[in-house]
Formats: C-alpha cells, structure tokens, sequence
C-alpha cells in the first residue's frame, strides 16, 4: 500500500509525522588500520536540510554509507523514524530490516549509478516494483510524475547512455523518491558533474527542500549550502569537529580548522 | 556418395535431431550449473567456494571422454545405474558448466560495483539485484563466449556415442561399418556439424549485434 492510501485512513503520511527522526549514534568505522568514523553522532528531524562539509578524507562518505549500511559500521546504531539497526549481528532478519531502512533512506552518489539496461523510467521504477511490490501500472504513473517533477518529462523512454550527467544525477533522485523515502543521502552530487551542469541539479534538490523533503547533503557548494541548508555540519578527521546554521556557519567559524577549510572552498 | 547419403538419409535426420536435443538439453543445463558455480565462488561461505573452485579445476583438468565413461561405466559399479542418454546429458551440463561458470564469474565481475550499491540502496535484496541488475548486464559481456561454448558443446555431444548413444556420429559409424562406405558417411556427418555450427555462428553474430546497440 502507498503512503496515500495509507494516509487515506487516517495513517499519517510519512512526510508528515513530526515524532520521525533520523539519528545515527556513535558510529565508528576503520578500514584496516585506518579509523575513518571516531564516533560520529547526529540527529535529524524531519524536514530539515543538513550540508556536511570537510576535507577529503575525512570520512564524510563513510559516514552517509554507514547510515544506510553500504559499509558495515563497527560501532553505533542508525534509527531511521522508528525503525533501528545497530552495528554488529547477522542472519535474516537483521538484512530484512537493513533493506527496509535502506528502503527510508534514499541516496544519491556521485557517479549516478544508474541502471544502464533500464530506460529513465524503468530505473526510478524499479524499486517501487522489487521493493515495494507495486503494480507496474501504479508504478509507472508514479514514475512518469516523479521524472516530471525533476523536469525530464520528455526523457522517459530514454536510456541513460543518451542522457546528460546532469540529466542523470536527476533520474537517480527520482528513482530515490520513488521508494518514498524519510530521507535522501546525497553524495557529492554535483562532484562528477561540468559546472554549467551543477545547477540544474541543485535547483532540483533546492525545489525537494522546499517541498519539505529531510535531505543530508554531502557537498562542497558553498552557495546552496547558504540558502537551503538548515544546518551544516564540519568534518574533519572522523569527528564532527562543528556544526550550526549556514549564517553563523559561514560568518563565525569557531574551529581553526573549519576556518582553514572555509578559506580554501570559498 | 548420393545413394551412400540417399539410403542413410532418415537415420541422419533422426540422429541430427538428437545431436541438436542433446546439445541444446545440455547446454541449457551447463548454464545453470554454470550460474551456481559462479555465484557460489564469488559470494558463497568460504567452504563451498573451495569446493566449486575444485569442481572447476577437476572437470577442466580432465578429458571429457574419461568423465563420460566415468559416469556411465564407473557409477554402475558404485550401485547407481543411469541411462545413456541422462548419463550423457549429467556429464555435459556439468562438463560444459564448469567452463561457463568461469564466463559468468567474469561477467558479473565486469559489472561496476556501484550497480549491486544503487540496487541495494533501494532497498532490494542479493538475489533481487542478481537476477535484476547484474545478470542483465553480464549476459552482454559474455554472449561471445557462450556461443562458443554452445558450438562446442554440439561437437560434444559426438562423444555419446562411445556410450551407445545413436547421435550423428554413430551413425556414421553403424552405417559406415555394415556398408563399407566410412570415408562418405563420415565426410558427410562432418559437412552436417558443421553446416550446423555455421547457421550457429550466423546466429551468434546476430544475437551480439543486436546485444551491442541495446541500451543505446
Ligand atoms: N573501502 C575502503 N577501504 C579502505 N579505505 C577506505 C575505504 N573507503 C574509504 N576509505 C578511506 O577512508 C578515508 C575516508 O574516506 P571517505 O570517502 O569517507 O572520505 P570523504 O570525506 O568522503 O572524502 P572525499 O571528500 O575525498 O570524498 C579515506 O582515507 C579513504 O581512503
Ligand atoms: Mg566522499
């Protein structure tokens, strides 16, 4: 069942519930000798637009990734609007509610990753029809909306070998919204991208905020990050080393390190 | 040579369908045995890796004439009688699938990792991206070498006769031996492989091409 219909008797829309919030928890995570997440927690409500913002290597992919587990965290839990997971543990049931928390916490990557054998629409229906076992009828309708929505209305039946990056980058947020997610975890989404290409995707996500979308944004666009952002978060060295809203952010920066990395982005 | 081919002509005809039965049979079959080998070395607990990995090592170290004569004469001693024709098919799928399970290991190798992280990120399970996202894009890469497989493996099926099975090569063998006439009846056997592997490799060629301009 869809989130209309369930909203339809009398379950609150997922976007609308205000208890839902994301928390990751003391993450932690080393790659062999090499500790990338220090204990890394955050808290998320709903609506909100957070920038995470750092120095390559600092761990800010890492943490996204381990947020909805594509890289195992060693330490911490990640609640997603009730539903949590915690670090450690096997077997089928903890996969099962892996995916459904995947299924919450959509995520964009920097290299689209599209499906290359599946047109436009056949990648942002894909989940709805795996996943959530829609009707391919229902599924498409709600394909060929969200693809409007990010304004490729006339790309559809196209295949991603004809599209543009930036075309792209906005099929893989319509296929992220098509699971109707809490949540959308973007990755530098505009980093594989020419500049003349970035804006067509921020004004695609600036036009997700508005709509009242949680977004996590991993970016080095200083500019959207002024404007969307409801708070944004510093990193560096597997830590959060500071964190406020865009104005004092940008204006103040406590940490000598935040303002070493603002100069160098700015 | 005409009347040696007008008087064989409805056993060939019968035994080139059962050389085409048992390829096709048998390829069919090699290329499930080939995915679960495949999918078991890549994926699989360490143990049955180790173990797949031998399987493939033995059945390509070893000729496939000793395997067939293996199961049909070998089995019976050991209690477990099986048919020719099911002896054959058995030996083949798993002779055949030891070489495709290599393909498809490459194969699905060749897929970029981000594709099993965007299917996953959408909340869909192993088996689900497998079958959905890897395979599809697999079965492009290695089309080639599974039409060469699928030619070798209607050669194959020639070594069925050693067990008594009445494909295009024993009958040429029969025919030849009651009439005298081996060199016709095997140049004739030889021309209908490979006519065959011929209409084979136009269709091979035609599969790839349509393959390449998918997707685009
Ligand atoms: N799978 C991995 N195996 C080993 N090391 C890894 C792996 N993934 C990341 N690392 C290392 O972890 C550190 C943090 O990587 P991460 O990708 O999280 O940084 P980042 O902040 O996203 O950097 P960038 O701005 O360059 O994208 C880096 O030193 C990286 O080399
Ligand atoms: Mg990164």
């Amino acid at each position: 069942m869809n989130p209309e219909e369930l909203h339809a008797q009398g379950i609150p829309h997922p976007h609308q519930s205000r208890a839902c919030q994301i928390r990751a928890e003391g993450l932690h995570k080393r790659f062999g000798a090499l500790e990338v997440l220090k204990g890394v927690s955050l808290s998320i409500n709903k609506g909100e637009v957070v920038v995470i913002m750092g120095p390559s290597g600092s761990g800010k992919t890492t943490l996204i990734r381990c947020i909805n587990f594509l890289e195992e965290p060693d330490q911490g839990r990640v609640m997603v609007c009730g539903l949590e997971v915690e670090s450690g543990g096997r077997g089928g049931e903890r996969g099962r509610r892996i995916r459904q928390l995947r299924a919450k916490a959509g995520m964009v990557f920097q290299s689209f990753n599209l499906f290359p054998h599946m047109t436009a629409l056949g990648n942002v229906i894909e989940g709805p029809l795996q996943v959530l076992r829609m009707s391919k009828a229902e599924a498409e309708v709600l394909g060929v909306q969200l693809l409007a929505k990010v304004g490729l209305d006339a790309k559809v039946h196209e295949y991603p070998s004809r599209l543009s990056g930036g075309q792209k980058q906005r099929v893989a947020i319509a296929r992220a919204l098509a699971m109707s997610p809490e949540v959308v975890l973007f990755d530098e989404p505009t980093s594989a991208l020419d500049p003349e290409l970035h804006e067509e995707v921020l004004q695609t996500m600036r036009q997700l905020a508005k709509d009242g979308m949680t977004m996590i944004v991993v970016t080095h666009e200083v500019k959207f990050a002024r404007e969307v952002a409801d708070r944004v978060i510093f990193m560096d060295g597997g830590v959060i080393v500071e964190e406020g809203p865009p104005a004092e952010f940008f204006a103040n920066p406590r940490h000598p390190r935040t303002r070493a990395f603002l100069r160098l982005v700015e | 040579m005409l009347e040696t081919l007008r008087n064989a002509a409805p056993f060939l005809l019968q035994a080139l369908w059962t050389t085409l039965w048992l390829g096709v049979v048998s390829f069919a079959l090699s290329l499930a045995v080939g995915l679960l080998v495949a999918v078991v070395r890549l994926y699989g607990p360490p143990i049955l890796r180790l173990l797949a990995a031998a399987f493939v090592s033995v059945v390509r170290g070893t000729p496939l004439l000793t395997q067939i004569l293996l199961v049909y004469y070998g089995l019976p001693q050991l209690g477990v009688t099986i048919e020719a024709i099911p002896a054959v098919i058995l030996t083949l799928a798993l002779h055949a699938g030891a070489y495709t399970s290599e393909d498809i290991r490459g194969g699905m190798q060749s897929v970029d990792r981000g594709q099993w992280e965007a299917g996953y990120t959408v909340g869909m399970s192993f088996a689900q991206v497998l079958r959905r996202i890897i395979l599809p894009q697999a079965v492009q890469v290695i089309t080639p070498s599974l039409g060469n497989r699928f030619i070798t493996m209607i050669k194959d099926t020639s070594l069925a006769s050693v067990v008594t099975v009445v494909e295009l090569t024993r009958v040429a063998e029969q025919v030849g031996s009651a009439t005298f006439r081996y060199i016709e009846m095997f140049v004739i056997v030889a021309i209908i492989y490979w006519g065959a592997n011929s209409l084979l490799s136009v269709g091979q060629a035609r599969l790839e091409r349509h393959l390449r301009r998918a997707y685009q």
